[in-house]
């Protein structure tokens, strides 16, 4: 059967052969030696009709309980946010979707202002000076973070807070393995980061502090205080921040970061397992020519007309190689475009309000959850929208979240399988979503499985 | 004449809104600085626009016939595999059960999901040739550092210190920037007049010092490199590994694997070989593959399956180079790329390389007449032209790229790879038909007509696009990085 995205018909294949004088297709492969050739049927996964297709990923895809399905609570740095319906229309306008990096201005200005309108609003959501066009994710936008401060400090030790997502950690101890960089973890108290234990940590080696915020528990880092600890010893401060946040809360740019790094994914991307999703990258003006990444910057054309194209990439790989600031090379555009779409429909009323949904109905299930005999609220420290439980001694929290699974509901992150101390605890994340109701349920059927 | 497009921003009118937020159903008579102390609370909102649905989709509607992708019309840039992205690999992805999942639900609420990695995981390492896949990373230079955080590992781990990766001089940039991010040094070889690498300036370069070499093959010269299996044979005996830069896959496929080259680890493009869109510049994937040697440093997880029939996730082993991304990688791009592999099959997949590779040659054969062809013979899945005939009328690479943008092309990649002087480099891939490959090499014929008798035409291309050509240097003289429309 004639294949449906092969145009080739045997006429048009057999006047290009004549055309380059051969007889058959093999004898384009001639130069393949003969001991390199593959021989048989590769044992691949066999194909199947359109409709045969359909129906084979809806299975698939019907064994997982999702967020329709089923009632998140779950967040742990990927949250059940509402998507607005526009932004699937828009990143499905497959002159978006089917381009590549704008290397031709002229045919690509859209895809250069979305970025360019994108950097925009990181640079309004975290208060910092200068943004990139994206990085693959938060977890390794903060790793890239950690090399860019050490190559601007000129130190090689970065103190990292407990409080920071414990992959995102995982993400830096690989990279700093590759560049020599000395990790030192500073742990918490009450939630959030010890800030005694971090003027301990800090010194004249330190290159960065790198916290989160909110943090992984929740909870909201003293950053004017952790601000004054890392300028003090002339390091630098990268906070990792959640952009739904910072519709609320001050802005890390007004409270003395120096970088700003984060994930996107509360911004109108959907959550698909953890990927893809969108790191973006902000830094003050001093560091601009360090960023790694694409960036957009404005121009004119010969007749003067207000364009956009690439730019800075004197930093950049294809043409630093080896002394480029990053070996990436392209960026998360699709889903940079997600989050500007969203941030576009939000407006800034909108962002507020989202944020204060946020707060407060986390806030409601904080005080009904515990309520529930035998939980308390794990940390009295401020926070956004997620909180920890402790549940009753001896509970685990796997076998809980598989009971609240056959109730529909998705429980919270079990703390202990990254902090021991915090063994039979749980994360709880309450978005906008959350009606009343479904949080009433949730304690009601909580208490029922403790 | 149109007007000038707007930003978001200059849209902006106080009282517009494009927002409909779930209701506030719990207690809100207290205000939030009861919950939240006043001065964690932001000081002055974000400046972000207020505007209605209808300008939000007119906005971007606007941006969108401002770009160009593989559906407006030929892309023939060259190694990115700017194939047509299928359709139905858009909608499955979008299925709730793929897209509106969490990393952190049990995993017997995933099961559909972990399946269908594990599948693509073994597909994947069929392919290749190779006995295990890590699906995690993002890109393909981010598959690359990966890589060679897994050949450093394996060094160390025999108590050896190699820190020098060896790479030929069309190497892609991101070859010698990931050998940097994994804190190895570079060293560049010479190809030879052939194209090919220069077995001397190998032989003189291995030593008891070399990591690996990483290759591309087919070359971005879009050669088959004809002495891989000596190339092999120097480097193992020298104690280094061989890298296998997927990023030329389509030219391969069930033809011959990286994994029988002798190559140890390999990455594979999923936005080029596997369709999934570019997006723009992202997101894409590049899982990586190795030889049994190389699996106890994969990072994790890694998806198993358990003695039930089930799947798991399982952690990277004490001797793991530790995670590379959070969670599992771009499933989202791993559920396209997976929908692609099961619409062609095995067979399919060899008929895809073949029919890349018969249209490249086709095209090389029809425009040799009229440039420089660099490496004449049977070129892959690309070939390079050498546009530096047309130096004469005083017309560039650039200038030819920026006129086939008056004829609704987008141009193939130019200067690059940097060894070929006023490279174009041209990869028609396999969706396109005769016609199409037919009317742009008609076009870039016309072009080389147009640089001989009215190089005017060309230098000052191209004259049908909204906005002319661009001053990058004052944008990098005097960046404007946003529109600090705060």
């Amino acid at each position: 059967m004639k294949h449906r995205y092969l145009p080739m018909t045997e006429q048009d294949r057999s006047e290009m052969l004549a055309e380059i004088g051969i007889q058959s297709v093999e004898e384009l492969f001639a130069d393949i030696p003969e001991a390199v050739r593959y021989k048989g049927r590769l044992p691949m996964s066999e194909a199947l009709d359109e409709y045969a297709l359909l129906r084979h990923m809806k299975r698939l895809a019907d064994k997982n309980a999702d967020f329709d399905s089923h009632i998140s609570f779950l967040g742990a740095g990927l949250y059940d946010h509402h998507v607005p319906v526009v932004i699937n229309h828009v990143i499905s306008r497959s002159e978006f979707y089917t381009a590549y990096t704008p290397y031709q201005p002229e045919i690509s200005q859209g895809e250069l202002q979305a970025i360019f309108e994108f950097q925009s609003y990181i640079c309004e959501l975290t208060g910092m000076k200068v943004a990139n066009a994206s990085m693959y994710d938060g977890a390794t936008a903060l790793s890239e973070a950690a090399v860019l401060a050490s190559g601007a400090a000129k130190r090689k030790k970065i103190i990292v807070s407990t409080a920071v997502h414990p992959e995102a950690r995982q993400v830096l101890k690989t990279s700093a393995a590759g560049l020599g960089l000395e990790i030192a973890e500073v742990g918490c108290t009450d939630g959030v980061t010890d800030l005694a234990l971090l003027a301990q940590a800090v010194d004249g080696e330190t290159a960065a502090v790198l916290v989160q915020y909110p943090n992984f528990f929740g909870c909201i880092e003293n950053l004017a205080a952790i601000e004054q600890l890392t300028h003090d010893a002339k390091a630098l401060l990268v906070v990792s921040a959640n952009p739904l946040a910072l519709g609320a809360l001050e802005t890390p740019g007004k409270l003395g970061a120096d970088i700003v790094v984060g994930d996107a994914q509360p911004l109108g991307i959907n959550a698909s397992l953890g990927g893809p999703t969108c790191g973006y990258f902000a830094v003050a003006e001093h560091l601009m020519r360090r960023i790694p990444g694409r960036i957009v910057g404005q121009t004119v054309d010969r007749s003067g007309k207000r364009g956009f194209v690439l730019t800075l990439q004197a930093r950049e790989q294809h043409i630093r190689r080896e002394k480029a600031t990053s070996n990436i090379c392209s960026n998360q555009a699709l889903l940079a475009l997600c989050a500007s779409v969203y941030l576009s429909v939000m407006g800034k009323e909108g962002m507020r309000e989202v944020g204060g949904l946020n707060i407060r109905k986390s806030h409601y299930a904080a005080a009904r959850l515990g309520a529930v005999q035998g939980v308390k609220i794990a940390f009295d420290s401020p926070f956004f929208n997620e909180f920890v439980l402790k549940l009753p001694e001896g509970s685990d929290p796997g076998a809980v979240n598989a009971k609240l699974l056959r109730e529909g509901f998705l429980g919270g992150y079990d703390l202990g399988k990254d902090y021991p101390e915090l063994a039979g605890h749980m994360l709880i994340a309450v978005t906008e979503k959350r009606s009343k109701s479904e949080i009433d349920e949730f304690a009601s059927v909580l208490e029922g499985c403790l | 004449m149109k007007p000038e497009q707007s930003l978001i921003f200059e849209l902006s009118r106080p009282g517009r809104a494009a927002y409909s937020l779930p209701e506030c159903d719990v207690p809100a008579e207290e205000s939030l600085e009861t919950l939240i102390p006043a001065e964690l609370l932001r000081s002055e909102p974000a400046a972000l626009p207020e505007v209605s649905e209808v300008d939000v989709i007119r906005h971007y509607t606007s941006l969108s016939r401002r770009n160009f992708g593989v559906d407006n019309g030929f892309y023939p840039l060259g190694s990115c595999t700017m194939k047509y992205n299928p359709k139905i690999n858009e909608d499955v992805a979008r299925f709730p059960g793929f897209a509106k999942i969490h990393p952190y639900q049990p995993e017997e609420s995933i099961q559909g999901a972990l399946e269908l990695m594990h599948t693509l995981q073994s597909d994947l390492a069929a392919l290749t040739g190779m006995d295990a896949v890590s699906l995690q990373p993002a890109a393909g230079a981010h598959g690359e550092w990966t890589g060679l955080m897994m050949i450093r590992a394996y060094h160390e781990a025999r108590g050896e210190v190699r820190t020098k990766v060896i790479v030929p001089d069309s190497s892609h940039g991101t070859n010698p920037a990931s050998a940097s991010a994994a804190g190895l040094t570079t060293v560049t070889i010479p190809s030879n007049e052939h194209g090919m690498v220069d077995l001397e300036a190998l032989k003189n370069a291995v030593g008891s010092d070399t990591a690996a070499l990483m290759l591309t093959n087919p070359s971005t010269l879009g050669l088959f490199e004809t002495q891989i299996v000596e190339i092999a044979r120097i480097v193992h005996e020298a104690g280094g590994l061989l890298y296998y830069d997927g990023a030329n896959s389509n030219a391969i496929m069930g033809i011959t694997r990286p994994g029988d080259m002798g190559f140890d680890v390999v990455h594979l493009n999923l936005h080029k070989t596997m369709s999934t869109p570019h997006g723009g510049g992202g997101p894409g994937a590049g899982p990586v593959g190795v030889k049994a040697k190389l699996t106890p440093f994969l990072p994790g997880p890694t998806v198993a399956k358990t003695e039930d029939g089930g799947f798991t996730l399982k952690e990277g082993g004490p001797q793991s180079i530790g995670r590379v991304k959070a969670y599992y990688g771009n499933f989202g791009i791993l559920v396209r790329a997976y929908a692609y592999i099961r619409t062609y099959g095995p067979d399919g997949l060899r008929e895809v390389s073949e029919n890349a590779v018969l249209n490249a040659n086709y095209m090389l054969q029809r425009l040799a007449p009229y440039f420089e062809v660099p490496y004449p013979g049977i070129c892959k899945h690309e070939f390079v032209l050498s546009g530096k005939n047309l130096k004469a009328y005083g017309v560039r690479t650039l200038d030819v790229a920026k006129r086939l943008l008056d004829f609704g092309y987008h141009p193939p990649t130019v200067y690059f790879p940097l060894n070929v002087e006023e490279c174009i480099m041209i990869e028609p891939t396999e969706t396109e038909s005769k016609e199409t490959l037919d009317g742009f090499i008609d076009t870039m014929i016309r072009i080389v007509q147009e640089a001989k008798e009215t190089p005017e035409v060309v230098l000052n291309a191209p004259h049908t696009t909204e906005i002319s050509r661009l001053d990058e240097t004052q944008a990098a003289r005097k960046p404007v990085l946003n529109c600090s429309c705060g």
